[in-house]
């Protein structure tokens, strides 16, 4: 257990990519055995990613240096920097982890049924898998070049799986836009990732950070790196390739795509809070962000409104979702140069703000998996042409209230409580954000029932007499997004105090980040 | 003279860039965009063996070396792997643009383009 406990970062990562490749070899002898292997190989990574949580709650940072006598030797000897590859987890990676190996299992349950008629379902896995392997890669890594090389796994995967039902034409163009909106991000990341290195010859998070000068070029590495990021993870003013790439998405891939763009939007949070630390003029770029959240919140709700497909109405709520997390955390970067209003309440909007990252990795992926289902039962996603299917799709019926009620924030469930901390935060800052962010959780309210009435409700439609409940694979994959939920909503002190706040102080804590590799303190 | 010169490569980076950002702003053919996401992969490899160049280095082989000094090893095993996943990316780009033919006939963006927000 305890090699297991030490190996567990790298092991989280390379399994999957291992599996990826075995995946199409598997399929070949028979598909039903491929898929006990696919849950299984996600399960075993489920429990690798809490293993190392539990290390990193109990033991603080956890290092992993590739290559050398012992996982714990970042600096070589006779070296002052670190020149091997290191993996570095703290608060803030373990909980992107959670979220991510959670909601990859959820999706590639789900997927089994609903990808059970289509073409190349070997490799359908073997991309999934590589998503996995790109976002826990991105979490994991201390080094600014791998994150570019998970980046760029991340995009290529993403991209193949949006555009995977080759015969709708407009999946092929979403998939078309993520990759050139990736890769164009992921070279302005490599751009930086150059600038860093010509000043100080290092590539290591931790050492960059600690050699750190400040000068125009970082100035420059820092724009870089958040616009990249920023714009890979969807927020105004980058969010125009969100609908078209998540809408046509298949089967149980558009949550998993979404957890990636989170996943992108902490990486973003990593550079502005531990790679450039508080002495920057931290208050300008806190404004900038909780503007560029109110704006993603706003211009989000309104596009849905008028939306009358049912699932590119959800991806604008994604964006619309996307301002509360950039809200909350805005609020505490720009009191992070004063300590006491950090501690009165900035530290609380960023919790708040991760706290609703996690909500809604998963009543999100809950709702777009509904949206899914509607499609691959009704084969439209126009909600005009639909109505009555609360009847024929009770499970389905369930688990969209559970979704639709959390995203509007009505008590008691999670997505209230992680709202409430963001606008009790805020409210100290300017009582304008609160009211804001109010009105906007009503529209998103509007905006799910009339969703709820023009989809489950109403009389039975006479073409839609004999559609069916959905497979078991793909209630099952609903079941787990809807009962992480529940399990948020009935226990948010406990989530709170063991898996929001170490983020939260991974974040602040940029001096811990830097000794763990460098050593010393 | 020799410092003159030495910046060279970067001008030329800063160029390529602009070209590069040019073509992907302006142009609707998606052909034409995926060339300029190559010219700016380009760019950005040029930058860091640029980057990694030393006057007067040879090449970071220590087996029979004549000298030490030697141009940094880091950035030509960065650029080698960036060259990789960009042939993977815009192969990919590339096959998307062949079905997207295949179901419109075009190559135009506006014209192919059905979804609309």
């Amino acid at each position: 257990m305890d090699a297991l406990t030490a190996h567990s970062s790298i092991l989280a990562i390379a399994i999957p990519l291992l599996a990826a490749f075995i995946t199409p070899l598997i399929g070949r002898l028979d598909s039903r055995v491929r898929n006990v292997f696919v849950v299984v190989v996600l399960t075993f990574v489920e429990f690798l990613v809490l293993v190392l949580a539990r290390d990193v709650y109990a033991n603080g940072i956890h290092v992993y240096t590739l290559g050398a006598a012992a996982p714990s030797l970042t600096v070589p000897e006779n070296y002052m920097v670190p020149v091997r590859i290191v993996l570095e987890v703290d608060g803030l990676g373990v909980f992107m982890g959670i979220i991510s190996a959670t909601v990859a299992l959820a999706g590639a349950v789900y997927s089994i049924a609903c990808v059970k008629n289509e073409t190349g379902q070997d490799r359908f896995y073997t991309l999934l898998f590589l998503l996995t392997v790109g976002m826990l890669g991105i979490q994991f890594t201390g080094d600014l070049f791998n994150l570019f090389v998970f980046l760029e796994i991340l995009s290529i995967s993403g991209a193949a799986l949006a555009a995977f039902r080759t015969r709708f034409v407009d999946a092929v163009e979403g998939g078309f836009k993520y990759l050139i909106v990736s890769t164009v991000a992921a070279l302005m990341v490599l751009f930086a990732t150059g600038l860093f290195y010509g000043q100080y010859n290092v590539l290591n998070i931790a050492a960059i950070a600690d050699a750190m000068q400040y000068t125009v070029l970082d100035k420059i590495a820092l724009t870089l790196l958040i616009a990249a990021l920023l714009t890979k993870s969807g927020a105004v003013p980058s969010h125009w390739w969100v609908p078209d790439t998540y809408t046509p998405a298949p089967a149980g891939t558009s949550p998993i795509i979404y957890a990636a763009s989170l996943t992108c939007l902490s990486a973003m949070f990593r550079v502005a809070f531990t790679l450039y630390g508080i002495k920057m003029s931290m208050a300008t770029i806190g404004w900038l962000v909780i503007i560029a959240g109110l704006l993603s919140m706003f211009i989000g709700v309104t596009m849905a409104l008028r939306q009358t497909d049912v699932k590119r109405l959800m991806v604008y709520h994604v964006i619309s979702q996307e301002g509360y997390m950039l809200l909350g955390v805005g609020v505490g970067i720009a009191v992070l140069g004063d300590s006491q209003a950090l501690a009165a309440y900035g530290r609380e909007a960023i919790a708040g703000g991760l706290f609703h990252l996690i909500n809604n990795a998963f009543f999100k992926g809950l709702l777009l998996l509904t949206g899914e289902a509607l499609f691959f039962r009704l084969g439209t996603r126009d909600l005009n042409s639909m109505g009555g299917m609360g009847r024929n799709m009770k499970w389905t019926c369930a688990f969209f209230l559970v979704g639709a009620l959390a995203i509007s924030g009505v008590p008691p469930f999670n997505g209230f409580a992680s709202k409430l901390m963001i606008y009790e935060a805020s409210y100290q800052l300017n009582p304008m954000l609160t009211i804001i962010a109010l009105i906007v959780s009503i529209m998103t309210l509007a905006s799910f029932t009339k969703v709820f009435q023009s989809a489950f409700t109403g009389p039975q439609l006479p073409e839609y007499k004999d559609v069916r409940e959905v497979p078991l694979s793909m209630k099952v994959g609903m079941g787990l997004l809807a009962g992480a939920t529940l399990f948020i909503s009935l226990f948010p002190g406990p989530v709170v105090n063991t898996i929001i706040y170490p983020a939260t102080d991974a974040l602040l804590n940029r001096a811990g980040y830097i000794s763990a590799v460098m050593g010393g303190g | 003279m020799t410092e003159v010169f030495a910046n060279v490569p970067f001008l030329a980076v800063a160029a390529l860039i602009c070209v590069a950002v040019y073509i992907i702003m302006s142009q609707r053919n998606l052909i034409k965009i995926v060339m300029g996401v190559a010219i700016l992969e380009s760019a950005v490899n040029l930058f860091l063996v640029a980057l990694g160049y030393r006057h007067g280095g040879i090449a970071p082989i220590f087996t029979d070396a004549p000298g030490t000094l030697m141009v940094l090893p880091v950035p030509q095993a960065l650029t080698l792997t960036s060259i990789v996943i960009g042939v993977a990316t815009t192969a990919l780009m590339l096959t998307l643009i062949m079905l997207i033919y295949r179901h419109t006939g075009e190559t135009d963006a506006e014209k192919s383009r059905r979804v609309k927000g």
